[in-house]
C-alpha cells in the first residue's frame, strides 16, 4: 500500500455504479451499450470485456441494460443505497431490504 | 468493476473516446417525411408515413430500440373505447374525456377513434396485447373470448377528472348504475419498442440513432415560414447532420428537469430521463411555431430526488390494486383503485387527512405496507408480473425485488406514503402540459410541420402518443405528396453549425451541469408556486443574463457532453417560454396549477381561454383561443378522415 503510486484524481460522481457487471459471464456483446437511452456505457477498448460505465450520474435507472441482456447474470442492478426498498414477511414480521 | 475509475486505476490512463470523431464532417439527407424523435409517437409516425409510400427518415437521440418514455415498457393501453369489450361509445367517451379545462380535444378524439386500430396493428408487428398463454385465466377483467385483459384502472370514471365532491356523488360512483367502462387494456409493453423499430426497418424507414436534432430549417431561413428540414448532431461522433424534408413531424418529449437542480438525483427519481429536455418545443419556438398552455406546470409527483421511484400517481407500487395496511396489519381506508372502487388513482383529500390525523393519534402505525399476500392469487400475479412487470421502469424494479428474495405471496411491500414527505412546491415539472398548438391534421401553425405525442399541448399517455403519431404520419405524408421540393437556406445552416459547435471550441469555462443548475435555480426562485409580475420579470432578466454571460462560456470535451450542453440550451429556451407565458396569463387558475399573487381571483370567466405565444421577428407575440376551440369533435374528425379505413366501424 505504502509503495503504491497514486494519481491525483477528482472525487467520483455519485451514484457511481448503477449496475455491476460479472466479467465471468459478460462476453462484451455491448447490447447494454446500444439499448441505453442515454449512453451511460461505452464499449470496453478490450474486445470481449464488459463495457465501461462512463456516465453513471446520468443513469435514470430505466433498466433496459438489464432487461435486454442476453446473458443472465452478466449485468445486475445496483440501486444507490438510499433507493433500496423494504419489505416485511407477513407471517414472521421480519424486515428485509434490497 | 467496470467504472471509469477502476479502468483508470488498472490502466493508468483514461480510455480513448470509443467512436470516430467527425466534428468537421457533415451529411445531408433528403426525406419526404422527416420524423424527429423515435419514441412511441415518432415510431408510429414513421411507420404510418412509410405505409403511404413516403420516403421517411427518423432521427432519434438514443437508440430507437428502447428510446423514449415508453422504451422499457408500458402496462396500460389507456384509452381504447373502440375495443370489443368496451361498454362506451368512442365518440361519447372522447367528449367525456375532453370535458376538462385545458385538455386537447383533438388528440383525445383521435385516440378514442384510432387507439384500438393501433393496438391490433401492434399485435401484427409482434407486440403482445392479449393473454395468449392463458396465464391470467380467472382474473377479473379478463375476457375469455378475446383474451384481452381489461384493467381495473378508471373503471367507471376517469381518474383525471375532479374527484366527486359530495357524498351523494361518491355514492353514485361507488354504487354506480354506470356499467364498467372497460376502456383500458393491460398490455405487455416491453415487447413494443423492438417491434416498432423492426417494423420501421421493414418499411424502409431510414433511422439515424444517436442523433440529436438541434434546429428546424425554414424557407429562406425566415422565422414563421414553411419548415423545410432540420439540423442534427451525432452524440457519439460529433458529426453535423442536415436533413431536408417536405414535411417534418416533431415527436420529441417535454422538458423533464427545468426545476431540478441536481442532475445526478434527477436520474433515479424523475419520471423522465435526462434526455427529455424539450428540444422539439425549443426548436419549434425558434422557428416561429405557436405554443399553448406553457404556463401550466405542477409540483413533481415523484421526482424529489429523495423518493422511491415506482411510477407516477400514487407514487409506489404498494398501492395500485393492492390493499394498504399499517404496520400492525390494520386496513387503511384507501380506495383500492379498481374493481371495488370507482377507479381513482388517489384517495379523496379528506381521507388522506383522516389517515394523517390517526397516525398522529397513534391509531395507525407507520410504515404502511401493500398487502400483496391478501390478494387473490391471480390478481396478485396480474399486478406484480403484468402491471408492474411490464411498465416502463418498474420492470427492472420488480426484477430487483424478486432477485433479492421478495415474494409477493408471502411479503408485504413497504409503502412510503407519509414517511417520505411531500415534494417542495418549487420542485416542479412541465412535461405533461404545454406544447405545440395543432389543428385537426395535427399540423402546427407552420406549414410543413406536424406534431404528435408529448410534443403537442396537453398530451396524455403512451397509447395517445401511438395514435397521434400514426395520425400525424398519414397527414404529413399526404402533405408531402402535394408540395414541391424544399430548399434550405445555407446561411441558416451555417449559423446553426456555429451555434452547435461553439462549446467544443473551448476547453474550459462552464460545463453543462452548472448551466443546468443555474437555469433550475432561476426557475425555482422566480417562476414557482408564487408568481407576480415583478418576480417573473426578474426571472426573465436572470435567464437573459444566463444567455448573455454564461452561455458564451460553455465548453464540452466530447460529443456526448456537447449533446448535454445543447439540451441545456433547449431547457433555457423552454424556461424563457414558460416565464413569458406566465406573464401573459394575468389570472390564477386551479386546473393550470397557476397562482398569480397579483391576480388572485381563481379562474375568472374572462380568463378561461388558452394563451398562445410565438416568436414573430424575434419578438414574443401573445394570442388566445377559446376553450374547446376544436369544435364538434366527431364532426371535425369525420370531415377530415373520410378515407380512413380503420378497424372501428361504429357501435
Amino acid at each position: 500500500m505504502s509503495q503504491q503510486k497514486l494519481s491525483a484524481i477528482p472525487n467520483v460522481v455519485t451514484p457511481n455504479a448503477p449496475v455491476i457487471f460479472n466479467p465471468d459471464i459478460c462476453n462484451g456483446c455491448n447490447t447494454c451499450v446500444e439499448v441505453c437511452q442515454i449512453d451511460v456505457f461505452i464499449p470496453n477498448p478490450e474486445k470481449g470485456k464488459p463495457p465501461i460505465i462512463l456516465h453513471p450520474d446520468e443513469c435514470w435507472y430505466g433498466g433496459c441494460c438489464v432487461n435486454d441482456c442476453p446473458l443472465p447474470g452478466a449485468i445486475t442492478f445496483n440501486w444507490p443505497l438510499q433507493q433500496r426498498g423494504y419489505w416485511k414477511n407477513k407471517a414472521t414480521g421480519e424486515i428485509h431490504q434490497i | 468493476m467496470s467504472t471509469w475509475h477502476s479502468y483508470f486505476k488498472e490502466q493508468g490512463h483514461a480510455p480513448d473516446w470509443p467512436y470516430p470523431i467527425r466534428f468537421d464532417q457533415k451529411q445531408e439527407i433528403d426525406a419526404d417525411v422527416l420524423v424527429i424523435g423515435g419514441g412511441i409517437a415518432g415510431c408510429w409516425a414513421a411507420i404510418s408515413a412509410a405505409r403511404q409510400g413516403a420516403k421517411v427518415v427518423l432521427v432519434e437521440k438514443g437508440d430507437t430500440i428502447r428510446s423514449g418514455a415508453g422504451g422499457p415498457g408500458c402496462d396500460h393501453w389507456c384509452n381504447v373505447p373502440a375495443n370489443p369489450v368496451s361498454n362506451v361509445d368512442p365518440d361519447e367517451w372522447a367528449v367525456h374525456m375532453a370535458d376538462r379545462p385545458y385538455c386537447n380535444g383533438i388528440g383525445i378524439q383521435i385516440q378514442c377513434r384510432e387507439d384500438y386500430d393501433c393496438l391490433l396493428e401492434l399485435e401484427q408487428m409482434g407486440g403482445k396485447v392479449r393473454d395468449t398463454a392463458d396465464e391470467y385465466v380467472g382474473a377479473q377483467g379478463r375476457d375469455d373470448k378475446t383474451k384481452f385483459m381489461i384493467s381495473p384502472r378508471y373503471t367507471r370514471i376517469h381518474s383525471y377528472f375532479p374527484v366527486p365532491e359530495t357524498e351523494a356523488e361518491k355514492e353514485k360512483f361507488l354504487k354506480s348504475e354506470h356499467k364498467l367502462s372497460n376502456v383500458v387494456i393491460r398490455v405487455w409493453g416491453s415487447t413494443f419498442k423492438p417491434a416498432l423499430k423492426k417494423e420501421c426497418q421493414r418499411l424502409g424507414v431510414k433511422i439515424f440513432d444517436r442523433v440529436m436534432t438541434t434546429s428546424l430549417l425554414t424557407e429562406k431561413g425566415v422565422q414563421g415560414t414553411r419548415v423545410v428540414g432540420a439540423t442534427g448532431l451525432n452524440s457519439r461522433t460529433g458529426e453535423f447532420m442536415i436533413f431536408k424534408s417536405k414535411a417534418a413531424i416533431l415527436a420529441t418529449a417535454g422538458p423533464g428537469s427545468i426545476w431540478l437542480i441536481s442532475t445526478e438525483l434527477g436520474g433515479y427519481c424523475n419520471m423522465m430521463p435526462r434526455t427529455v429536455s424539450g428540444d422539439g418545443t425549443a426548436m419549434a419556438w425558434r422557428a416561429g411555431a405557436a405554443l399553448t398552455t406553457m404556463e401550466n406546470n405542477m409540483v413533481l409527483r415523484i421526482a424529489t430526488g429523495y423518493k422511491h421511484k415506482w411510477y407516477t400517481g400514487a407514487g409506489d407500487a404498494s398501492y395500485e390494486n393492492v390493499p394498504l395496511v399499517d404496520a400492525n396489519g390494520k386496513a387503511l381506508p384507501y380506495p383500492i383503485q379498481g374493481w371495488v372502487d370507482w377507479g381513482a388513482m388517489v384517495p379523496f383529500p379528506e381521507v388522506e387527512q383522516v389517515v394523517r390525523e390517526k397516525i398522529l393519534k397513534g391509531e395507525y402505525k407507520l410504515p404502511f405496507y401493500g398487502d400483496f399476500p391478501a390478494m387473490p392469487e391471480v390478481e396478485r400475479r396480474a399486478t406484480w408480473n403484468l402491471m408492474l412487470g411490464e411498465e416502463s421502469t418498474t420492470k427492472v424494479i420488480t426484477k430487483t425485488f424478486n432477485d433479492a428474495g421478495y415474494d409477493p405471496s408471502r411479503d408485504l411491500l413497504q409503502s412510503y406514503k407519509f414517511i417520505e414527505g411531500n415534494s417542495l412546491p418549487q420542485w416542479r415539472e412541465a412535461s405533461h402540459s404545454g406544447g405545440l398548438l395543432v389543428d385537426w391534421d395535427l399540423k402546427t401553425t407552420l406549414d410543413g410541420l406536424y406534431a404528435a405525442g408529448m410534443q403537442m399541448f396537453a398530451p396524455e399517455d403512451h397509447s395517445y402518443a401511438a395514435a397521434t403519431g400514426r395520425y400525424a404520419g398519414r397527414k404529413a405524408a399526404a402533405y408531402a405528396r402535394q408540395v414541391g421540393e424544399s430548399r434550405i437556406s445555407r446561411e441558416q445552416v451555417a449559423l446553426e453549425k456555429a451555434r452547435v459547435y461553439a462549446p467544443v471550441q473551448r476547453s474550459s469555462g462552464m460545463e453543462w451541469k452548472e448551466l443546468h443548475a443555474g437555469i433550475a435555480r432561476a426557475m425555482q426562485y422566480y417562476c414557482s408556486e408564487f408568481k407576480t409580475e415583478s418576480l417573473l420579470k426578474m426571472g426573465l432578466g436572470t435567464l437573459r443574463r444566463i444567455e448573455e454571460e454564461a452561455v458564451p462560456l460553455l465548453f464540452a470535451l466530447d460529443p456526448h457532453k456537447l449533446m448535454r450542453t445543447m439540451e441545456d440550451l433547449s431547457l433555457l429556451t423552454h424556461a424563457q417560454i414558460i416565464v413569458n407565458a406566465s406573464l401573459a396569463r394575468k389570472a390564477s387558475s386551479i386546473p393550470l396549477n397557476f397562482q398569480r399573487v397579483d391576480y388572485p381571483a381563481l379562474d375568472p370567466p374572462e380568463w378561461n381561454k388558452y394563451i398562445t405565444l410565438k416568436l414573430e421577428n424575434g419578438k414574443v407575440k401573445i394570442g388566445e383561443l377559446p376553450l374547446a376551440f376544436w369544435g364538434d369533435m366527431k364532426k371535425q374528425y369525420e370531415a377530415r378522415n373520410k378515407d380512413y379505413t380503420g378497424v372501428y366501424k361504429g357501435k
